[in-house]
This record gives structure tokens, sequence and C-alpha cells, in this order.
């Protein structure tokens, strides 16, 4: 079982719609995991059925009780997140702000503060309309477990291939750099970036493969837009040949993208002509690669 | 001086974009402060062309440090982190950076005081001016995770410093996790850049419910009007949000925007969308509204 991470470091280059596409093509071999779980999007194209539901628990929120409190002070001094509030009075936390260390609890005087486990979103396991399960995940509003709402989806994920006998698990990333991508990035086999030829899509695929090299994992690049600039399309290219990552595809800029999106489809369902030959020849050669990897 | 921040669900959808033209015409008569609030993927800086540096300055986050000829291996500092970023292997702790949260609960709460909190590097602040514009950057070290304090001390900085600029203008993060509260908290108002396809429309609802959330005044923006369809017109209009601008869908925006240039200067079109927002901004009380402190 090989797992495939696709990420971009800029959002909006195009990782879901590719994630997607790559999944109908393996529809009978993989198991799909939306690992951008605070703007999950991949649902809308594959319209899982969200037959098991549960809630996800990570960390915990400080409540004070307001009759226990007696207004010393300690929490507020020692809360480095800025959490408490009502300086003078009794005091109360956002939960917003707390990050859950505990540390107000430990000094309460009056044992006025309890810590409760936080609810960090929910997570699915789920059939598709293209017949293949998924597993993904709604990170509660302003959640910060992030990362490892992202690795139990991967977990979940491992265990529903093993399962049914898959070889390949996609996992659609979020962009960035920080704790989710990293999370999603753990335990990879192969990661697949997708870039765009912007000042920006350059600069931040080079910061994400900073990444992914510490990770020591093999990478492909697919260059989405390709056309919208020649120049920067070539700096790509020079850029993958020094790093040695696979050159996966190049795409075209074409509004069938979003009109596939529209009527709900993947860009290989949609698409009849280039830019699905594209994307099979891209999964082709990713998944060649992918099974050389011992 | 209101505090704006430019945000949105899914990535890509065109805040920096927004940001930067918005922040470079308010700035061809007022004092104004744009700062990347993006810290994994700042690229606000490709866009500001031809400004001279001010100053860099290098951002620390404290971590405990272990003095073993202090410790008495009583294990309290274990037992009070949370983040499982403190360990007791035998006779030695183990401090893991990455995992701490800096929350100082073992290093205050060390009876004998061998957990000394140092600072260790995690990113980058740099300021550049261009004519009235103040352009301020923070940049994440790749390999580190947590963006939220990086962003903190940003905004505390520019809180101390640009305290009377006229209009302060922040480009978030994508997404809904912790590192956009931390980026749209204390803002006055909350410009949601979207566009008009499924995965905007379903990025921009959580967007509007996070911002609802922290009791935000929201308005929103389409860019790239004109591709998929009406629903996130329909949307705004059901939710009773104000729609500022429609940034029209063009090729050569893109075009534009691949090589880091300036767009309302090329496109009419394009200039007279930004107008609006720019006089929804202008049209912000000047004062900062009591109890809302950055």
């Amino acid at each position: 079982m090989k797992e495939i991470v696709v990420i971009s470091g800029k959002g909006g280059t195009g990782k879901t719609s590719i994630t997607a596409s790559f999944s109908a093509l393996a529809a009978g071999d993989l198991v799909a995991a939306d690992c951008d779980v605070d703007a999950a999007d991949m649902h809308l194209l594959l319209k899982p059925d969200m037959a098991r539901a549960e809630d996800f628990f990570s960390g915990e929120t400080a409540v004070i009780d307001p009759d226990a409190c007696i207004s010393c002070g300690r929490c507020y001094q020692a809360c480095r997140f800025g959490a408490i509030h009502g300086a003078g009075n009794v005091y109360a936390v956002d939960p917003l702000s707390c990050e859950g260390c505990g540390y107000c609890a430990r000094i309460c005087p009056t044992k006025a503060i309890t810590n409760h486990p936080k609810k960090a979103g929910v997570w699915y396991s789920s059939r598709t309309r293209l017949g293949f399960a998924m597993i993904h995940a709604a990170l509660g509003i302003g959640s910060e477990n992030s990362g490892k709402l992202v690795a139990h989806v991967k977990k979940q994920a491992r265990v529903a291939a093993l399962d049914q006998g898959k070889n390949y698990i996609l996992v659609d990333g979020s962009p960035g750099i920080g704790c989710p991508v990293v999370s999603s990035l753990s335990g990879a086999d192969y990661v697949v970036l997708v870039t765009e030829p912007t000042v920006s899509g350059i600069h931040d695929l080079k910061r994400v493969y900073e990444l992914v090299k510490k990770f020591n994992i093999p990478a492909g690049c697919i260059i989405n837009k390709a056309d919208i600039n020649a120049e920067m399309t070539a700096t790509i290219r020079r850029f993958l040949e020094t790093e040695r990552i696979d050159s996966l595809a190049e795409l075209p800029y074409d509004e069938a993208v979003t009109k596939a999106m529209v009527a709900g489809l993947t860009i290989v369902e949609y698409d009849t002509g280039r830019l699905r030959d594209t994307l099979r020849d891209a999964w082709a050669q990713a998944r060649l690669r992918v099974d050389a990897i011992k | 001086m209101p505090d704006i921040v430019i945000a949105s669900g899914k990535g890509g959808t065109g805040k920096t974009t927004v940001s930067t033209n918005l922040a470079t015409l308010l700035a061809e008569t007022d004092p104004v402060v744009l700062v990347d609030l993006d810290v994994e993927e700042p690229n606000s800086g490709l866009f500001i062309k031809g400004a001279s540096d001010l100053s860099s300055e290098v951002r620390n986050k404290m971590i405990p440090e272990w003095n073993a000829d202090a410790c008495t291996l009583c294990g309290i500092c274990q037992h009070v982190c949370n983040f499982h970023a403190v360990i007791k292997l035998g006779k030695e702790i183990m401090i893991f950076p990455e995992l701490c949260h800096a929350c100082f609960a073992c290093s205050e709460l060390c009876p004998v005081d061998a957990l000394p909190m140092k600072p260790i590097r995690m990113g980058v602040t740099t300021r550049s001016k261009l004519g009235k514009l103040t352009f301020i950057e923070s940049r994440l070290d790749i390999g580190q995770e947590q963006a939220v304090p990086l962003i903190a001390q940003t905004k505390a900085d520019i809180n101390h410093t640009l305290h009377g600029t006229r209009y302060r203008i922040y480009d978030a993060p994508p997404g809904t996790s912790c590192p956009v509260i931390e980026a749209t908290k204390d803002a006055d108002a909350v410009i949601l850049v979207t566009e008009p396809t499924p995965f905007g429309l379903n990025d921009l609802k959580l967007a509007v419910e996070t911002m609802r959330t922290l009791g935000k005044r929201i308005a929103v923006v389409i860019n790239r009007s004109g591709i998929g369809n009406d629903a996130v017109e329909d949307y705004c209009q059901a939710e009773g949000l104000a729609v500022l601008a429609k940034l029209p869908n063009d090729r050569r925006a893109a075009e534009l925007y691949s090589r880091g240039e300036r767009i309302y200067t090329e496109l009419p079109a394009f200039k007279a969308e930004l107008e609006k927002i720019a006089a929804f901004v202008r049209s912000l009380p000047e004062g900062k509204p009591e109890g809302n402190p950055v």
C-alpha cells in the first residue's frame, strides 16, 4: 500500500481538482483522504455518503466556575495566550484563545478551573459516488488541532485501505507549510506538487519543497495553467530538473476546470480532450513512479 | 486607523491580489501599512516592487532549556506539560521544541528552576517602504509548524510602532483554523475574497461562519467574476452580506499577476471595482473602538 500526498504551498493552484481526477482514474484501487480539513472541498466532486460520522476530540479547554472564583488573578497572570478575561472581577476563559495547556487549572488556589475535552471536529468514513472509500473531516471553527485531525484522517484511510486490500491512498493536502501539512507528509511515499507559473506559485513551491526534502520523500510536479506565463513555466522546469523532481504534467489554463467543478464532476469525467488525456498520462506516470518505490 | 483584514476560506482566491492592489491604491493619497500575515507562504512582497528595506528582525519563541545540574528529576515538568513536549527519560529530561506551546508551565512550576525559558528562532519580520506605503512581512522558518506565535508577535509589534497610520491592511492566511483566528480576531472589518465557484462558495460559508463566531464586520469581494455560477451572489444576498466589488475574470489579470505586476494600473475595469473596495475602507471610522485592542 502506497500513500500519495498532493500539496502545493500556495492555495488555489488546482490541488483538489487534480486529486479528485486522479481518484477517478484509480477508482478501483484506492482510498481517498481529504486532509485539507479546515477548507475541505473534495466532497463537492466525489459526493461521499458520510455513512459514518464521529466527533474528534483533541486537546482541552479551561473553564472557570464563577462561584468558586475568588478573583485573585493568578490564572490571568499565568496565561501566555491572553485567553483569560475579566480583570478585577470573576475571570472567564475565551475558548478560541485557550490552547489547553492547563497551567491555570494547576495554580488556581480554589480549584475553580477545570479542563474539558475539546471537540476539534468531525470525521467521516464514506463511500463516494464513484464507489471507492473516502475518509474526510470538518474542523471545528477556529480549532487548533488541524494537524492531529489530519493524522487521524490518514490513519483511518490506512485502516480502510488495508481492510479493503487497496494499493493506493490518495491524500488531498492543505496549503501552507505548517502543522497540517507536516502532518499530511508524515508517512507519505510520494508527493505530488501542484504549482502554477506565477511569482507566488514558484515562491511557495520552493518553500513547500524545502519541507518535503526534510522528510526525504520523492516528489513529482504538475504545472497548472502552464501557458499563462511561458517564462515562469521554463523557470519551474529548470527547478524541477535541478531538484530531480519528476515532471508529471503541464496543464493549460482552461475554464473547463471550473465548468467541471460547477457540474460537480472531476476534470477527467467532464473533459474529453487534451485536459483529460494529460491528466491520464500524469496519473500513469505517478503510478509507475510510486510502484517502483520499495 | 482601522485594521482591515483580507481573508478567505479557500486559498488562491485573490487575497494577495486584493491586499497589494488595495494598499497601493490607498497609499497614492494616504499613509498605509500593509502586513503579510500569511507567514507560512508570504507572497505580498512579490507584488510590492521597488520598496526600500528599512529593517529586518529575527523572531523568537520561548522554549524551556534543561539545566541538568539543577534538576532533581522530580518529573513535575513532564506531568504539567499537556503537549508531551517535556519527557523524562531515565535520568534525562528531553524537550521537543516543535510540540512546545510556550505556556511556561514546566518552567515556572519547576521547584528548582531547572527549566529556564530560552528564545529560539521561528522566523523573521522585514519592513520596507515605498512612498506612503509601509510594508511588513513575517516569514516562518521552514520546519516550524506553529504560525500563531509569529502572527501574534507581528501584530503586537505593529500596534506599538505604527499605531498612528491611517489604514492598516492585513493579508491573512487561508482557511479557518487557528492562524486565521489569530490574524482576524482584532480586526475592525474583514473582507472575504471568494470566487464564484462551488469550492469558492463552500469555503466562503466556512469563513463567514468563522467570522460571525468572532463577531466581525464582514464584507465580500468576488474575484474572477464571470466564471462559474451565481450561487455565491445568491448566498450573499440571502445572508445579508455586502458584496463590495466584483473583480472581472480576465486572462490579462492572471498574466499580470503571474509576473508580480500591479493590476489596477493596467486594467480600468479592475480599477473601477477596486475603487469600490477603497471607498468601503475609507468609510470605516478612524478611531479604534473601545474595548477592541490589537
